[in-house]
């Protein structure tokens, strides 16, 4: 191939202005991931004393720790911003998974019982 | 930062030294890596809730396993784990920090960043290393492992299939209690208390235990323990190889070997991987210690 001597195009570049909007980015970013732990940890220590029932606590943190993987994943590994092509790929896996996890939970485990009362 | 060049379906597909999916082969192929490896992960804490189900009644509370803190000698439950996901959280804006100035070309801001996610990572090793000491070395008051066999208790006589830790109220080894919701068969009641005779009785079956490893655990169920070396170890080995790429790769900063090159791509590649492990510990650090 003679295109070899090409200079490599998929490297990310961008300029000091550009620079400046996504590092604001970044720090946003941290100050909501360091607000959800602080969230979680202190839910973690006070919610007998505060009489939450245990299972909406159990699905509070499940909601807050997928929002934290879905921020650094979109935005910290920039997927976010990445082709629809890359992004399925890494994502449509994750949703048979899931589909399957769901489907193990309702099956295979006594939470049977559970989803009996609750549906 | 993503590029915008227009292309048809045509010249996408063609092979044409283009790539379909807008990223270099290292940065795709660190991608795929990460999304298998993520796999094993899930495998692992789906393992793990489902023991931990099947257990339900007699696991331990990660809030009471966890409890120490360097320097203060009280009760400081997940306040440790807390500032360790504080330190990855924030050796994460580092490594992101670090990349971010690579695509401007900013070679010193690349050095600095690099070097605070090199030092964050160490931190995070270390600070595993702390808990799993702690873990392993256990209370100095210990807990007392009930044998198999056949008890009888103020509830009745239950038959017992596997090892229960009874932990001991006080000091003095007087007073027994034992997490008996499940054999019980009682739900309200979450413990058991044992004294005098009836603690005698179940004494006479059994050994007392010391910290945790593979076969015992003080702090409840041997699984307990299996798990928590096996998910956090898996885990920190990911972060130990991590901060060795990252050194790698602020080494390579520092001789310039990518300001040669051009770009600093694989500031981004081994800024995936840290990620990668990042999210992880999200994950662990709720299912293992928050719920």
């Amino acid at each position: 191939m003679e295109h070899s001597n090409e200079p490599y195009k998929y490297a990310a570049h961008h300029s000091k202005e550009e620079g400046i909007k996504i590092r604001k980015m970044i720090w946003n970013m941290f100050w909501v991931l360091l607000a959800i732990t602080a969230v979680e940890v202190t839910l973690g220590l006070i919610w007998k004393e505060i009489g939450i029932a245990w299972l909406s606590v159990k699905m509070t943190f499940i909601i807050l720790t997928l929002a934290k993987a879905y921020f650094i994943v979109a935005y910290y590994m920039h997927l976010k911003h990445e082709k629809t092509s890359l992004q399925n790929t890494i994502i449509v896996p994750y949703i048979f998974l899931g589909v399957y996890l769901i489907y193990m939970i309702v099956t295979e485990a006594t939470y049977s019982e559970f989803m009996d009362k609750l549906f | 930062m993503s590029q915008t060049e227009v292309v048809d379906s045509k010249t996408t597909w063609a092979g044409d030294n283009n790539s379909p999916f807008g990223a270099g082969y290292g940065k795709l192929m660190m991608w795929f890596f990460l999304m298998s490896d993520a796999l094993s992960f899930t495998g692992f804490l789906a393992a793990y809730g489902f023991y931990r189900h099947d257990y339900n009644a007699i696991w331990p509370t990660a809030e009471n396993v966890f409890t120490h803190f360097p320097f203060i000698h009280s009760h400081q439950p997940l306040l440790y784990v807390a500032m360790m996901t504080f330190i990855l959280i924030m050796s994460s804006v580092t490594m992101v920090l670090a990349v971010e100035a690579g695509q401007r070309m900013d070679k010193n801001a690349v050095v600095k960043w690099m070097f605070w996610t090199v030092i964050g990572g160490l931190i995070f090793v270390g600070s595993q290393a702390w808990e799993w000491y702690h873990f392993i070395h256990g209370t100095e008051l210990g807990a007392f492992e009930l044998g198999i066999g056949t008890y009888t208790l103020p509830n009745g006589s239950v038959e017992q299939t596997q090892g229960i830790i009874g932990r001991w109220v006080n000091d003095s080894k007087d007073v027994l209690m034992l997490p008996w919701r499940s054999v019980a068969g009682d739900i309200t009641s979450e413990y058991l208390t044992l004294t005098g005779d009836e603690l005698k009785n179940v004494l006479a079956n059994g050994e007392a235990v010391y910290g945790a490893n593979l076969t015992h655990n003080e702090y409840g169920h041997p699984l307990f323990a299996d798990f928590f070396f096996f998910i956090t170890g898996f885990h920190g080995t990911h972060v130990f190889s991590g901060v060795i790429l990252n050194f790698i790769v602020f080494v390579n900063v520092l001789m310039g070997t990518y300001e040669k090159r051009g770009h600093y791509e694989m500031v981004e590649k081994v800024g995936l991987y840290w990620h990668f492990v990042d999210l992880v510990w999200v994950f662990v650090f709720t299912f293992f210690y928050l719920v």
